[in-house]
């Protein structure tokens, strides 16, 4: 029962590097609007706030179908990638974790947003006065006290990705070996006569990653917090 | 020489304050809500005043007319908070050497060595804020401030959130600093017994106001009577 086939293996490889991507690549937009939501105000910041959450309450068909239209070969964003940049995301593995990226960034950005919002900013005070510009004082006061919610953020943002399903089957549909993860070829599975057993092997590797990833964060944000209030 | 003459306008409070700091111990005092913390947070750059003028000898840190409002990391001015504020994710002996590095300040071993044993923090060094008491928290803040090679040490009521017992303990280690380090110093305290200790000017606040600016004779109690 457990001999993962070779397609199993390659939705599997390819599910995990979709969802890394997508969540180192959202990792830097994600403290940058973080950041902002939670120390600045300015014209427009509820658009912002609200835009960011979007993603989280829209039908996940929708944030794929506004995707293909945007970022799509024809889309004004993914023409206009495509012929500066040579950057296609449609119908490519890159479309799928743009689509993940999407959808956890909200989650991300929320988690960054409440741990900067904890920090005391009178330690940021005391920094300017030591002599830290405001780039130092962030890179060595603020981001790292807000360590264990950018690690939350991540986490979260990657286990969205990986059970990503709506968004990235609309925006680059379900091609063996380029954007058919787990969830899509669990989908297909189930569509087909006799995929049952194939279907649950891959619904136990679920099970087993997302299990991994939440031990793995519980463990990274004791570490960082051990960092933060250490004796 | 310090000179100070800022007005700041915060909610239905009004700040007006005009004095000079020279060699020594200066001592803002006053009781709670009077303003000496907004002074002295006007001075390390962290508020800016409405109008008026600060500056150190001839450099000038703030200049409403002028337009000059030199950043607080470009002050160099040692700030000792009343509740310290180390880092608390930094051990001990990167909290003291956050500020020298921060302002481009070779390492000066000797330096350090004096200042630790100054403050008695030796055994200190390898752990966390967190893992230390009130006093010794405001050991290595002090620690911190001067590494940094200040101009100028502000001290906001640092004794204010220690005991009877830590605050002995403490003040000991400020009349050394005051004999042994030769940096200006702007004490901010309501505590009549401590700037008995320190200081030998006294700025009187009341209000938002500077009542007086003399000698000891401005504090409220008598120094013979004190307890420290």
């Amino acid at each position: 029962m457990f001999d993962l086939s070779p397609e199993e293996w390659t939705a599997i490889h390819l599910s995990l590097r979709i969802a890394l991507v997508a969540t180192i690549g959202a990792l830097p937009f994600g403290i940058l609007i973080g950041y902002l939501l939670a120390r600045k105000n300015f014209w427009g910041k509820s658009l912002v706030d609200s835009l960011v959450l979007l993603p989280l309450v829209l039908p996940p068909v929708v944030t794929g179908y506004l995707l293909l239209i945007s970022f799509g070969r024809k889309g004004p964003v993914g023409a206009f990638l495509d012929q500066y940049f040579g950057i296609v995301f449609s119908f490519r593995w890159t479309g799928a974790a743009l689509a993940c990226a999407v959808m956890g960034f909200p989650l991300m950005v929320r988690a960054i947003r409440l741990s900067i919002e904890a920090i005391d900013r009178r330690l940021e005070g005391a920094a300017s006065t030591l002599g830290a510009n405001r780039l130092w004082v962030f890179a060595t006061v603020t981001l790292p006290l807000a360590l264990p919610g950018v690690i939350a953020g991540m986490v979260l943002c990657f286990a969205k990705a990986l059970g990503e399903f709506g968004a990235t089957i609309t925006f680059v549909s379900n091609i063996p070996g380029e954007t058919q993860t787990i969830s899509a070829l669990i989908y297909t599975l189930t569509q087909v006569p006799a995929g049952d057993a194939a279907a649950m092997r891959l619904v136990l590797v679920s099970i087993l990653l997302s299990l991994a990833a939440l031990v793995v964060s519980e463990q990274l944000a004791r570490m960082a917090g051990a960092r933060i209030h250490g004796e | 020489m310090l000179t100070v003459d800022v007005e700041k306008r915060l909610d239905s409070f009004m700040l007006m304050a005009k004095f000079d700091v020279a060699q020594g111990v200066t001592a803002l005092y006053g009781s709670s809500g009077a303003g000496k913390t907004t002074i002295a947070n006007m001075i390390a750059g962290l508020v800016t005043p409405d109008r008026g003028r600060i500056a150190i000898d001839d450099m000038v840190l703030f200049d409403a007319a002028e337009r000059i409002n030199v950043p607080p990391h470009r002050r160099h001015i040692g700030y000792v908070f009343q509740e310290g504020r180390l880092f608390p994710h930094l051990s001990v002996n990167a909290n003291l050497h956050y500020g020298r590095y921060m302002h481009g300040v070779a390492s000066d071993n000797a330096e350090t060595q004096r200042i630790v044993e100054l403050l008695n923090i030796g055994h200190l060094l390898k752990r966390r804020p967190g893992a230390l008491s009130g006093g010794e928290r405001q050991r290595v803040a002090i620690g911190r401030a001067l590494l940094m090679k200040p101009r100028l040490l502000v001290l906001d009521e640092p004794l204010a959130s220690l005991d009877r017992r830590r605050k002995l303990e403490i003040l000991p280690y400020l009349v050394r600093l005051r004999d042994e380090a030769h940096i200006p110093m702007v004490y901010v305290s309501h505590q009549a017994g401590e700037i008995v200790r320190l200081a030998s000017q006294v700025v009187r606040i009341e209000d938002g106001r500077v009542r007086a600016i003399g000698g000891l004779e401005l504090l409220d109690v008598n120094p013979s009577e004190m307890v420290y």
